[in-house]
C-alpha cells in the first residue's frame, strides 16, 4: 500500500511539472511584459513611475532573460518562499489575495462534491436494482434535466424563488447563497454519476459471483450491498478526477452570479484585466489542487480494491 | 424392491424466457430424479437447457425467464417434501435450501467469487449463513474444508484473494463452499469446462471423491461424454429443452436408444479408430428455442426421421423401467407400425 501510494506521488511530479509550465505560458502570453503595460496605464493616468523601482521589478521577474531563466525564477519563487509574485490590478501579493478566498473555494468544491455523492449514490443505486421501473425513468429523466440545464439558469432560477418567493435576498456570503450554489455544482456532476453507478451496477449484478452468493444462500439485500455496489463505488471513487475540474470550471460561473468570494470571480477578472501573475497563479493552484483531488481519489480506490492494491491488472 | 423416493425429482418442469422477441422455451417438459447417493450426469449441447434446468431447481434463473409450470420435488429424509418450484426464488424457505441443503458449482470458477473480498471471507459467509457457529468456529472449519476440497496451505489461503489463485484453485475453493453446510445434493453446472484438462481430471476426481465420503447425491451438468463416463451413475440426455433419452451410464454407452444419444456417442474421437477416417457429426446446428421444429424437435438433424411421423406429432415417452426412458417414435410399436404403413 505504501509503496503504491509512494509511486503514484513520484507520477505526480512530471503532471505538475507540466501544468506549472502551461501556467507559466499563460502568463507569458500577452504581447509585451506586465512591466510596459503597467508602465502605459499609470503613465495615462498622469502617474509618475520610478526608474529604480521598474528595474528593481524587472530584475525580481528576470523580464530580461530567456523564457526557462524567467520560469526559474518564478517556480523558485513559489516553492521556496511560497510567493507566486505581484497582482498588479489589486497591488498585492497573489498569495494573500488567493488565501483570501481559496478556503471558500475549496469548500464549496468538496461539499459539491459530497452533495452529488449522497444524492447520486441511492438513486443510482435504486434505478439498477429497480430497472426500468416508474422510480427508474424518473430518475433518469431527472438526471438528464439536470445534465441539460446549465448552472447559471439553475443558480438564476434559485435565486429568483428564493426572492419571489421567500423574500430573501441571495447575494454575497450567507447559507442561503451557500447552499445554492452547492446544490448548483452538486447538480451537474449528479446526472452523470447517477449514470455510471447505474451502468456499473447492471453489470455488476449479473456478475457470476453475483449468482454464485445468491446460490449460497445470501439474502437479496445483503447480497447487493455486499458485492455489486462493492464493485461499484471503483468508478463512482475515480468521478474525483473528472468531476473535480467541472466543478471548478462550473464554480466560475456560479459564484460570479451568487457574488460568492471565490477564487473564480477573482480568476475571471484576472483574466480580463490581464492581471496574468494572478490569472497564472490561480490556474497552477486550481491544477495542483484537482491532481491532488485526483491522487486522493487513486489512494482510496486502493483502499477500497485489493485488486489495485495487490498490484493486478 | 421398490426404489427409495429419489431425493430430487423434477417432474415436467418448464421454464421460458419471455423477451422482446417471443418466448424462448429454454426448459419445456423436462422430467428426471436423482436418487440419494448417486450421481446424475445431465448431457446436451450448449443451449439444451441444461443449465437453465439445473437453476430452476434453486429458482436463480434471471429475469426474464420463469418458471411457468412443473414441480421440483425436494425431499429431506424425515422431512416434508417441498415442491421447489412453488417457492419464491427470494424467500426464506428457498435461501435455506440453497447452500445449505442443495449447493451449486458454477462454469466460471474465477469469476464466481467476488475478487473484492478475500476467500476466507466469502466461506465463512457461506459457513455462517447456515451454521450457528462463532466467526472462529467457522473460520476453522473454512481452513477443514479448503483442506478437503485439495488446497495445500489452506490457512494461508484463507486470506487470498480470488485473484491471486489459478482457475482449478477457485474452482476447489468453489467446491469448499458448496459444501459449507453439508449439503444433500451438489449442482455442478459444467464446473470443469474452463479448465485445462489436468486440472479437469483432478476437479473429476476430488468431486467423485468427496461424493463417497459424505454420500451427498450430484447432479452433473456437462456437455463432455468422456466425464459423463467417469462418474454418472445416471444419465439424461437433454435436446432443445426436452429430455430425450434417460439411463444408466452403462445402458446410455452401450445400448442408446435414441438418434441423438447414439450420433452424440459417434462424434466421440476414438484412439485407433482409423487415421484419416472423418469423424462423424451431427449435421446441422442445435435450431434457436425460439423457432422449435414441430413434432420432434431433433428430427431435422435425425437420420431416422419417418416423414409424416417425426415432423408432425410429438414422439412418445417410453418407459422401460425405473430409470430407463426414451422420447423416440422408432421405440413405440403403434407408431412403428404406422410408420411403416406410411413407407409402404
Amino acid at each position: 500500500m505504501l509503496t503504491y501510494i509512494g509511486r503514484r506521488c513520484l507520477y505526480m511530479v512530471p503532471t505538475l511539472f507540466a501544468i506549472s509550465v502551461v501556467a507559466f505560458a499563460i502568463i507569458q502570453l500577452p504581447p509585451g511584459d506586465f512591466l510596459t503595460s503597467w508602465v502605459t496605464r499609470m503613465e495615462s493616468e498622469g502617474e509618475k513611475v520610478d526608474p529604480a523601482m521598474l528595474e528593481g521589478l524587472r530584475e525580481r521577474y528576470a523580464l530580461g532573460d530567456p523564457f526557462y531563466v524567467q520560469y526559474g525564477k518564478w517556480i523558485s519563487g513559489i516553492l521556496f518562499h511560497g510567493d507566486f509574485g505581484e497582482s498588479f490590478e489589486f497591488g498585492r501579493s497573489v498569495t494573500s489575495l488567493v488565501l483570501d478566498r481559496l478556503p471558500w473555494s475549496i469548500g464549496l468544491t468538496v461539499f459539491a462534491l459530497i452533495f452529488t455523492w449522497v444524492v447520486a449514490f441511492p438513486i443510482g443505486l435504486y434505478s439498477a436494482v429497480r430497472q426500468y421501473s416508474i422510480g427508474d425513468y424518473l430518475a433518469t429523466t431527472i438526471g438528464f434535466l439536470g445534465l441539460a440545464i446549465p448552472n447559471f439558469m439553475l443558480a438564476l432560477a434559485m435565486m429568483y424563488i428564493a426572492y419571489r418567493v421567500f423574500g430573501l435576498s441571495t447575494s454575497g456570503i450567507s447559507p442561503l447563497t451557500i447552499g445554492i450554489a452547492i446544490v448548483v455544482l452538486g447538480t451537474a456532476g449528479t446526472a452523470g454519476t447517477i449514470r455510471i453507478l447505474r451502468a456499473n451496477l447492471l453489470d455488476e449484478l449479473k456478475k457470476p459471483y453475483v449468482v454464485a452468493a445468491r446460490a449460497r444462500g445470501v439474502s437479496e439485500r445483503a447480497l447487493v450491498v455486499k458485492y455489486p455496489v462493492r464493485m461499484a463505488l471503483n468508478p463512482f471513487v475515480s468521478t474525483i478526477g473528472w468531476v473535480l475540474p467541472g466543478l471548478v470550471g462550473g464554480e466560475v460561473i456560479v459564484a460570479q452570479v451568487l457574488n460568492l468570494p471565490t477564487t473564480g470571480p477573482l480568476l475571471f477578472s484576472a483574466l480580463r484585466t490581464q492581471d496574468m501573475y494572478l490569472a497564472g497563479s490561480i490556474i497552477l493552484i486550481i491544477s495542483v489542487l484537482t491532481v491532488i483531488g485526483t491522487l486522493l481519489s487513486d489512494i482510496l480506490l486502493a483502499w477500497l480494491d485489493p485488486r489495485v492494491r495487490l498490484g493486478y491488472r | 424392491m421398490p426404489r427409495e423416493d429419489p431425493l430430487l425429482e423434477i417432474s415436467d418442469l418448464r421454464t421460458h424466457f419471455f423477451t422482446r422477441e417471443g418466448t424462448v422455451r429454454a426448459v419445456d417438459g423436462v422430467s428426471l430424479t436423482v436418487p440419494r447417493g448417486k450421481t446424475v450426469c445431465v448431457v446436451g449441447e450448449s443451449g439444451c437447457g441444461k443449465s437453465v434446468t439445473a437453476r430452476s431447481v434453486l429458482g436463480l434463473v434471471d429475469e426474464p425467464g420463469r418458471i411457468v409450470s412443473g414441480e421440483i420435488w425436494w425431499r429431506r429424509r424425515g422431512q416434508e417434501p417441498v415442491n421447489l418450484a412453488q417457492l419464491g426464488p427470494r424467500s426464506e424457505e428457498m435461501r435455506r435450501v440453497r447452500g445449505g441443503e442443495i449447493s451449486m458449482v458454477f462454469q466460471e470458477p474465477m469469476a464466481s467469487l467476488s475478487p473484492m473480498y478475500t476467500i476466507g471471507d466469502q466461506l465463512v459467509e457461506a459457513i455462517r449463513m447456515h451454521l450457528p457457529l462463532t466467526q472462529e468456529q467457522a473460520r476453522e472449519r473454512a481452513t477443514d474444508l479448503l483442506r478437503r476440497a485439495g488446497i495445500p496451505r489452506a490457512e494461508e489461503r484463507l486470506d487470498a484473494y480470488s485473484f491471486q489463485l489459478s482457475g482449478g484453485m477457485c474452482q476447489r475453493v468453489m467446491i469448499a463452499i458448496a459444501l459449507a453446510a453439508d449439503p444433500a445434493l451438489l449442482i455442478a453446472d459444467e464446473p470443469t469446462t474452463a479448465l485445462d484438462v489436468t486440472t479437469q481430471a483432478r476437479i473429476i476426481d476430488l468431486l467423485r471423491d468427496l461424493q463417497a465420503e459424505t454420500g451427498m447425491s450430484v447432479l452433473f451438468i456437462t456437455h463432455d461424454l468422456g466425464v459423463v463416463a467417469e462418474i454418472a451413475d445416471e444419465v439424461v440426455v437433454m435436446y432443445l429443452g426436452t429430455v430425450v433419452e434417460r439411463g444408466g451410464v452403462d445402458e446410455i454407452f452401450h445400448d442408446p436408444k435414441h438418434p441423438y444419444t447414439n450420433a452424440l456417442l459417434g462424434s466421440i474421437p476414438r484412439m485407433g479408430a482409423g487415421a484419416g477416417r472423418r469423424l462423424a457429426t451431427i449435421r446441422g446446428n442445435v435450431p434457436h428455442p425460439s423457432d422449435r421444429p414441430a413434432g420432434c424437435p431433433f428430427h431435422p438433424r435425425c437420420d431416422a426421421a419417418i416423414g409424416g411421423v417425426c415432423d408432425v406429432s410429438d414422439p412418445p415417452h417410453i418407459v422401460f423401467g425405473e430409470a430407463r426412458s426414451v422420447r423416440c417414435v422408432l421405440h413405440d410399436d403403434v407408431h412403428r407400425s404406422s410408420a411403416a404403413e406410411v413407407r409402404a
